[in-house]
């Protein structure tokens, strides 16, 4: 291990920590970890995986900051208003933390290229910080066929959920929720609003669920639907099983490749009208 | 009878089938909300076969959205 006296300085608080240590500080610098979104969920989840040290983070987005996001998605700033949120988000983290290195991919997910940004750098862990459907299924059903962990989140108004996926160890988002509701059916942020701290607080827990898969600490949300209403300040968490009948992990899948669900193109057009 | 919805103890008159439970405890966004009963994830076209009886626990479940935009 070749701690710089900076590093061994600035992650002290992390290697103090019985569970981390040297040697767990070593995997969170050697770690990858792909953020799609990087908004209200993404942009805490991101600030703090480069606080800790992820050596390699992926965000992934198309969209442009806009005067609206300020409210939640704390990585982007005033004077970042019209700029590309990736680009916005790696300056962010390259001033909080040179240890990280940072991929930008300015696009919209989808079954073309999905696959090959988790593939570029090899991701060890997959942040869903999706605002939309069709992408939260996109990453599931990639995630279930590349055998990559991720963490699922949502949020609105003063309501959040979040679960994490494993291979092989637990249910994925398809087993609780079998297909995307129909466009429109589920209010979105934009049409209901959320209160800012809920990114805040979702995408924390999706990070911290990120630091503890790579140092194979603790028990992660795989199993579990961890659900959180604010205004009742309450927690719960609901153990949820693997559904057998899972059409894309379990026992006779039907979905064998990735589906372009309504695509979140649709809904920027949608935004700037 | 007594069943545990999201939690919290809830006494019905007689036992329902999923579908009737779903109009009786007038839950929210009911086309779309999936339901746990004991630990397992009902499929939907199972809603109106399976019957909720005293002492089970349900969990009401529903999509969330937004994070990004």
């Amino acid at each position: 291990m070749n701690f710089s006296n900076e590093q061994l300085e600035r992650y002290s608080r992390h290697i103090i920590l019985k569970e981390v240590g040297a040697k767990g500080q070593q995997k969170i610098l050697n770690s990858k970890v792909l953020i799609v979104g990087t908004g209200g969920l993404g942009a805490p989840a991101a600030m703090y995986l480069a606080a800790a040290g992820v050596g390699t983070i992926g965000l992934v987005d198309y969209d442009k900051v806009d005067l609206s996001n300020l409210q939640r998605q704390i990585i982007h700033r005033t004077k970042d208003i019209g700029k590309d949120k990736v680009i916005s988000g790696k300056e962010t983290i390259n001033e909080m933390n040179p240890d990280v290195n940072v991929i930008t991919y300015h696009e919209w997910i989808s079954s073309k290229n999905i696959i090959d940004i988790i593939n570029d750098k090899d991701y060890d862990f997959i942040i869903d910080g999706t605002d939309n459907f069709p992408a939260k299924f996109l990453i599931n059903d990639a995630c279930v066929f590349m055998k990559k962990p991720f963490s699922h989140a949502g949020i609105i108004r003063f309501e959040g959920q979040t679960m994490t996926y494993v291979p092989d160890e637990g249910p994925c988002y398809r087993c609780v929720f079998q297909d995307p509701p129909p466009k429109d059916a589920v209010p979105t942020c934009k049409q209901a609003g959320v209160l800012g701290v809920m990114g805040g607080i979702i995408g924390t827990i999706q990070a911290t669920e990120a630091l503890k898969y790579i140092l194979g600490v603790g028990e992660l949300l795989t199993g579990y639907l961890l659900t959180f209403d604010a205004l009742k300040m309450e927690f719960r968490k609901i153990k949820i099983s693997k559904r057998k009948s899972c059409q894309v992990c379990g026992i006779h899948p039907s979905i064998k490749e990735l589906i372009d669900y309504a695509g979140p193109q649709c809904d920027l057009k949608e935004d700037h009208k | 009878m007594n069943i545990k919805v999201n939690g919290n103890d809830q006494k019905i008159d007689r036992e329902y089938t999923v579908k009737e439970l779903l109009d009786v405890l007038n839950v929210k966004m009911k086309e779309y909300v999936t339901v746990q009963l004991n630990d397992e994830i009902l499929s939907r076209d199972d809603f109106d076969k399976i019957i909720v009886k005293d002492g089970d626990t349900v969990e009401f479940l529903y999509y969330m959205g937004g994070g990004s935009r």
